[in-house]
């Protein structure tokens, strides 16, 4: 089974990078954008077959590991 | 007394600090790899600066889940002194010895250069030879230091006089232009709860000889290691 992870800042944060983004999309024209935050993305091959369980996994390896809950929300996609 | 140096893969600065360990206390530390499962009997722990794992993931991310962390926590709660230094302050956060987050800096650029900063507080163990108030220099050069926490962590961290150092002006003003970085409230160390861990992106060990254009940093290990020196 496939996850695919999304990681993005929280609300409250800043995000430089998304800012730096969001001017060179200006400076390109793109003047329709009104904000720009940049995330990861991480995909997982899982040998789990149980829906319920994959999930619980992942969830775990993001809480331990893949973000940082201080600073950072994950979303889970299992196929 | 023994010091405990960790070294992880990427870690650049622990020849730095092991040499301003054994110029303080005239006995080096003792190296510890990464994977290593056991810390013996020490009486400091020194995390250097350095880009652990090429910063992969998170600043400090992989490096925080390696072998001999929860020896380093179960030291840390026994009250033995740990000092982080710049990745090694990322990855205290990350092991959540310390409060909050290393960002990438606001301005998006690597900055490599000596910085003024305010001595907060003179109450811990590392930093008792710094009068509060006072201005020292130390360099620093990272790419992630902009320190965050969330409104009530900080209110906190200001409550409880756990704020060691600020980003300020060379007459000690702490400014937004001052603030190198993004940090909240100009922050560029913190102490734990107990006062005896202490994590900060600036680099002491890079000021501990006038060979290096001041010696600014160096009553931090004064203070930290005579106090031990005795054990």
């Amino acid at each position: 089974m496939k996850a695919r992870v999304h990681i993005t800042l929280k609300s409250g944060v800043l995000d430089p990078q998304g800012k730096a983004i969001h001017h060179a999309l200006d400076s390109l024209g793109f003047s329709g954008v009104d904000d720009v935050r940049q995330g990861k993305y991480i995909e997982l091959d899982l040998q789990e077959t149980d829906r319920e369980k994959a999930r619980a996994d992942v969830e775990d390896m993001c809480r331990k590991l893949l973000a940082n809950t201080v600073i950072e929300r994950f979303s889970i996609d299992l196929d | 007394m023994k010091a405990a140096l960790i070294t992880f893969p990427g870690s650049n600065c622990d020849r730095d600090m092991a040499v301003a360990i054994k110029s303080v206390t005239g006995r080096a530390p003792i190296a510890v790899w990464h994977s290593e499962t056991t810390l013996g009997d020490v009486d400091f722990i020194a995390l250097p600066g350095g880009f652990s794992y090429g910063d992969y993931l998170r600043c400090g991310a992989i490096a925080a889940r390696s072998g001999i962390i929860p020896e380093i926590i179960r030291a840390g709660k026994r009250g033995v002194p740990i000092l982080g230094i710049c990745n090694g302050f990322q990855i205290l956060t990350e092991i959540g010895l310390l409060p909050g987050a290393l960002m990438r800096n606001a301005g998006l650029h690597f900055i490599c250069r000596d910085v003024p900063l305010r001595v907060e507080t003179s109450q811990s163990v590392f930093t008792g030879g710094y009068r509060t108030g006072s201005v020292v220099h130390m360099p620093v050069a990272h790419h992630d230091g902009n320190y965050f926490v969330d409104p009530d962590q900080q209110k906190r961290l200001d409550d409880e006089d756990r704020i060691a150092w600020r980003y300020c002006t060379k007459s000690g003003e702490v400014t937004p232009q001052a603030n190198i970085n993004g940090s909240v409230g100009n922050i560029a160390g913190v102490l734990n709860e107990s006062r005896t861990i202490l994590g900060m992106m600036p680099h002491p060990e890079r000021m501990i000889e006038s060979a290096h254009g001041g010696t600014d940093g160096r009553p931090l290990f004064e203070s930290a290691l005579s106090m031990l020196a005795t054990l």
